[in-house]
């Protein structure tokens, strides 16, 4: 606690709860814009608010057209992304703007409009769209174009949203920066000689600096989690099988979970419950139901003075221990006293095979990968190398279209494959995730979320880990395990440590039972509306403006 | 949807390079138009003769089958398969491997591949799941084909053959070592110019069981009637057309030979291309002959582990690839897919709806007193099988039927090429035919003649019958005015019998029966007639 700054202070009082929450009491900002309302409050002075709901009132209200909203946006748009990179592909503005018109039409006629209707929505790059290139990240799909959308994002075109762009990542998502890229290098909204982290950096970046208003992300390993902690926004890792990976560029199938990002933990619910759900053309996709996860959030005015009581909350043991920051420690047991301000019992619990989750999950993941990047050969699609025979026409398409972080993985994914060592690594490593799973599950029978870091570090400077894989492996230490449990984690900002400008984000991971998202989503928007210094909005949003 | 499919398919995906680089890979066969390596065996034994093989050595052989599934849609995708469609018409994101596209289990494929093993007598793994098996082939657009490694759904069954009488005949039982699922992979086109090659991905996920025999074989007749069970049985299960030539069912076989009482095999040789049981017979002869040669000159090093082409037009196997050492496939557990479980009650159902199979029937018509003949001829073929049990559903005696199915039918079938799907007779209409000569409705003379008609245009044996004013004149007073006709008309051929010309009966009973227009009953006209003759009134 000694180490904490100045700006991380959580004062740990409830004597905010006059602030109303967005999510019953929206009717009362209507006459702001959305993204006025960044800009005209101070970012000390107010707690997140739901920018889908706002949007919603304000244009079923017609206090604003969706035309005016995308404009809005655009401009902003145009003055950060020059600096942040945090897109790989845009759309040109005719196209979203006639997207705009055809919605102020439709509302005009009294029509339906989808709960995310006039959302402006940015998609990792890995996850297909039909009408924008679809690379993950990687030259061997530069220019490609899926004929299909994923699942995800049909279902966030349904109900009305905007896909805005796609968003930077770390090639086929095999990274903790984007500067594994074969494109660019994001920059951090709130440090630009800063990392956003990854691989979803650039859909992080995007909602941290307001260029969009929510996103989808995909983590394999902490790919949503951690870039939602470096850049100071919600993350949410679903439970393995609760969104479709259909249409997701498949990195290591039996961890990989398309998540959502928002600038508050109720726009991230509203963005799971769209994308949430069964879908035939995923054979691991769940058969569970999805429950409406704002209708058990209360409004901030209505909370009692303890509004978690009898929550029982566990601090993981082992990821406040050594190799941790001393700044990230101390603001997530800061983070853990605003539990017990909120009514919580708050113990620490430990996970013995914590540890070993990391190897355990790059034997796994690196093993799955080398399979499901076979299909970039350059036969079918894709950037293909003339060549005079077969074996260099594989070889010279892979090594020219494929970048040095994936070449290294699919190598070492082949190796743990390969007959003779099946055994030591494959197999022992689904040994390792059996027990972890079943650590997990021991502790969650214990307490109802368990806490804790969602990175040891805050955002680095880009180029510092760039040359040095296993310190950018061993950075995966607090998110891995749930990858390898399946389980459901909400990352949201809970403090800052000091540094850089303006002082660098630090982001709390929530770990819920397997499909308690709802629970973790009802807890993440009472922690959010009740921290002091809750709102975390990087100076570029108010530079842009200006 | 295809549409837009359509658009992404880039329609070249082999640039300019020749086609003898493109070594066929693992069991895929590719046309003879690829560069084969000329066969190694010394000039020396090529001249010998091939054909016998000496009674020290045995032949130990294994069969692998690919049977491909007929179900309405491909293993994984909705997509339809047809054989020789247009090519790359039948494709989704999901069979040509799109980035992000996954599998989904058609569950027809459980069914058909449970049938299958509970045909071939098997244990069914009642929790399998599905493997990767990772190689690269321009027709493998994932770079893995989903298939089953350690967990099999079936494993230690066997088929029971017959052997034709022709080749010695005898009931054989041979092992399965297991059935898996997994799909194909696509073909194939090389330019003629051999510039380049077109990936057509119209059959790649179409579902496959493949079958791997013991290694229970010992010559071709043993291995082809293999197959052709094997073939029946798909077909009367009803789970592929099991159709060779369009590669519905295809067979690979390992051929090795050793020293009679050495236990431990020979190096194995595999051999492909056999479009035909006939083939296939062939090959697997020529291949021990020349096995058992190199054996007997003391050249045993020189039958290496390859994969050999049989050569319809030389009636030979040559090399097609060496073995270059074992291919490493890292299988690991296919995670697009949940494991594959199977109930109690699932597997019961499928059991009780099982038809009855070729080894059924055939010991059963064997128990009606037919001969191997008859029966492998019946049975052999499910729809003749099917159209026999109908006729004798009716009520028509078993051996009756058999001999007019193999007779008459059976030749009229050849000379018209037709099935006995569609010849125009139905198994009714022939128990009632036989029915009618038995009970001396219609002489077996007209019933032959009944028989085309219904064979050629149809119709009902009845009113062919009544028509056709066919009904036996078995009414003797009647018979007795042709007879007394016939004497009357022929004083002459009268005196020479009565006078020792017996032979003349035949004469008198033709006369009566064109007087009948051949209705009379043969017996009841004979009789009468010598009566008549004989009297001296
Ligand atoms: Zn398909």
């Amino acid at each position: 606690m000694k180490m904490l700054s100045t700006l991380q202070t959580p004062r740990s009082t409830l004597s905010r709860f006059s602030i109303p929450s967005t999510i019953t009491t929206f009717t009362s900002h209507s006459q702001n814009l959305p993204q006025a309302s960044i800009t005209t409050q101070s970012p000390t002075t107010s707690q997140p608010q739901s920018q889908i709901l706002s949007i919603r009132h304000s244009l079923l209200s017609r206090n604003l057209s969706a035309v005016d909203l995308v404009r809005s946006h655009l401009t902003r748009l145009r003055l950060t992304e020059p600096h942040l990179r945090s897109f790989l592909h845009l759309p040109d503005d005719q196209t979203l703007i006639s997207q705009a018109h055809d919605l102020d039409r439709r509302i005009a006629a009294g029509e339906d409009v989808g709960p995310l209707a006039g959302v402006l929505v940015a998609v990792k790059d890995n996850i297909c769209t039909a009408d924008m290139p679809s690379t993950g990240g990687s030259r061997i799909l530069e220019n490609y174009r899926p004929p299909f959308d994923a699942t995800a994002v049909k279902r966030v075109r349904e109900l009305g949203g905007i896909v805005v762009g796609k968003t930077n990542m770390d090639e086929f998502g095999m990274g903790s920066t984007t500067e594994a890229s074969a494109f660019q290098v994001t920059a951090n909204p709130w440090d630009v000689s800063r990392v956003p982290g990854g691989s979803s950096g650039g859909s992080a970046a995007a909602v941290s600096a307001r260029q969009c208003v929510v996103s989808l992300g995909s983590d394999t390993g902490g790919s949503v989690r951690q870039p939602a902690s470096f850049c100071g926004v919600v993350g949410l890792k679903p439970t393995y099988g609760r969104v479709s990976r259909f249409g997701l560029m498949a990195y290591a199938s039996s961890l990989d979970a398309i998540g959502c990002f928002g600038s508050s933990v109720a726009d991230t619910g509203i963005l799971l419950h769209a994308i949430a759900g069964h879908d035939r053309f995923d054979a691991t996709s769940s058969k569970q139901e999805v429950p409406n996860f704002l209708s058990h959030f209360d409004s901030a005015s209505s909370f009692e003075s303890k509004p978690l009581k009898g929550l029982r909350v566990g601090l993981i043991r082992e990821t406040i221990e050594d190799g941790v920051e001393a700044g990230v420690v101390s603001t997530i047991r800061a983070a853990a006293s605003h539990f017990e301000e909120l009514g919580c019992t708050v113990n620490e619990v430990s996970l013995p095979p914590f540890s070993l989750g990391l190897p355990a999950y790059y034997i796994l993941a690196l093993s799955e990968s080398s399979s499901n990047l076979s299909r970039y050969d350059g036969i079918r699609y894709g950037n293909q190398v003339y060549a005079e025979e077969l074996g260099s026409l594989y070889g010279d398409s892979r090594a020219k279209g494929l970048g040095s972080e994936v070449k290294m993985r699919i190598l070492m994914g082949t190796y743990a494959l390969s007959a003779g060592y099946y055994d030591a690594y494959y197999k022992r490593a689904q040994q390792v995730r059996t027990i972890i799973r079943n650590s997990f599950k021991e502790a969650l029978d214990q307490y109802d979320i368990l806490i804790s870091p969602a990175a040891p570090s805050a955002a680095y400077k880009i180029g510092e880990k760039k040359n040095d894989p296993l310190a950018m492996y061993a950075g995966d230490i607090m998110t891995v395990n749930v990858n390898l449990a399946g389980l459901p984690a909400l990352v949201l900002p809970c403090g800052f440590i000091e540094n850089g400008t303006a002082g660098l984000p630090v982001g709390l991971q929530m770990i819920g039972a397997a499909f308690h998202e709802g629970e973790l989503l009802r807890v993440g928007h009472i922690f959010e509306q009740t921290l002091e210094n809750g709102r975390f909005v990087p100076p570029i949003v108010a530079d842009s403006v200006e | 949807m295809s549409y837009t499919i359509f658009r992404t398919f880039q329609f070249h995906p082999f640039l300019l390079y020749p086609t003898s680089i493109l070594k066929p890979r693992n069991r895929f066969f590719f046309s003879t138009t690829t560069k084969a390596t000329q066969t190694k065996v010394p000039t020396s034994t090529q001249s010998k003769k091939l054909d016998k093989i000496p009674k020290d050595y045995e032949a130990v052989i294994g069969i692998e089958t690919h049977v491909q599934l007929s179900t309405l849609t491909k293993a994984f995708c909705s997509c339809p398969y047809s054989y020789g469609s247009f090519p790359n018409s039948s494709i989704c994101p999901v069979c040509m491997g799109l980035p992000g596209a996954l599998p989904v289990l058609n569950s027809k494929v459980i069914e058909f591949a449970v049938k299958l093993g509970l045909a071939l007598k098997c244990n069914l793994a009642f929790n399998s799941k599905f493997d990767r098996k990772q190689y690269f082939y321009p027709d493998l657009p994932k770079g893995y084909q989903i298939s089953q490694f350690d967990v099999p759904i079936a494993a230690a069954g066997f088929l029971d053959v017959d052997i034709p009488l022709e080749f010695g005949g005898g009931h054989k039982r041979f092992g399965i070592t297991r059935v898996h699922m997994e799909e194909d992979a696509g073909k194939l086109m090389h330019a003629e110019n051999g510039n380049f090659s077109r990936v057509d991905l119209n059959r790649a996920g179409v579902p496959l069981l493949e079958i791997v025999s013991e290694p229970d074989m010992r010559n071709g007749i043993e291995a082809s009637e293999y197959a052709a069970e094997l073939q029946r049985l798909v077909r009367y299960l009803g789970v592929s057309n099991g159709n060779m030539q369009e590669g519905s069912l295809r067979c690979d076989v390992n051929v090795s030979v050793r020293p009679i009482g050495q236990s431990k095999f020979g190096t194995k040789v595999e051999v492909k291309n056999l479009n035909s049981f006939a083939s296939m017979s062939r090959a697997i002869d020529f291949e021990i002959s020349r096995q058992v040669l190199l054996h007997s000159q003391g050249q045993e090093d020189q039958i290496v582990q390859e994969t050999r082409l049989w050569e319809e037009g030389s009636q030979r196997t040559i090399t097609m690839r060496k073995k270059e050492g074992l291919a490493d496939y890292r299988y690991f557990p296919e995670p697009d897919l949940p494991s594959v479980i199977l109930s109690q009650e699932y597997v019961d159902a499928i059991q009780n709806c099982l038809p009855e199979l070729p080894e059924e029937k055939r010991r059963r018509y064997e128990k009606m007193g037919l001969g191997m003949q008859d029966v492998l001829f019946l049975a052999n073929d499910k729809n003749i099988a099917e159209f026999f049990d109908a006729t004798l559903a009716k009520g028509a005696d078993a051996k009756l039927v058999a001999n007019w199915i193999m007779s008459d039918i059976a030749a009229f079938m050849k000379n018209e090429k037709l099935t006995i799907n569609n010849i125009k007779l139905t198994p009714e209409e022939l128990s009632e035919l036989i029915g009618s000569i038995k009970g001396g409705i219609i002489s077996g003379k007209i019933g032959k003649e009944i028989l085309f008609e219904l064979l050629a245009k149809g119709g009902s044996v009845k009113e062919l019958i009544e028509k056709k004013d066919l009904v036996q004149i078995a009414d003797p007073v009647e018979i007795e005015k042709m007879v007394d006709k016939v004497i009357a008309e022929n004083p002459k051929q009268v005196e020479q019998y009565r006078g020792g010309k017996t032979k003349l009966q035949g004469f008198f009973a033709g006369q009566v029966m064109k007087v009948s227009k051949g209705k009379a009953n043969p017996g009841l006209l004979n009789k009468i007639l010598l009566v008549k003759l004989n009297s001296k009134s």
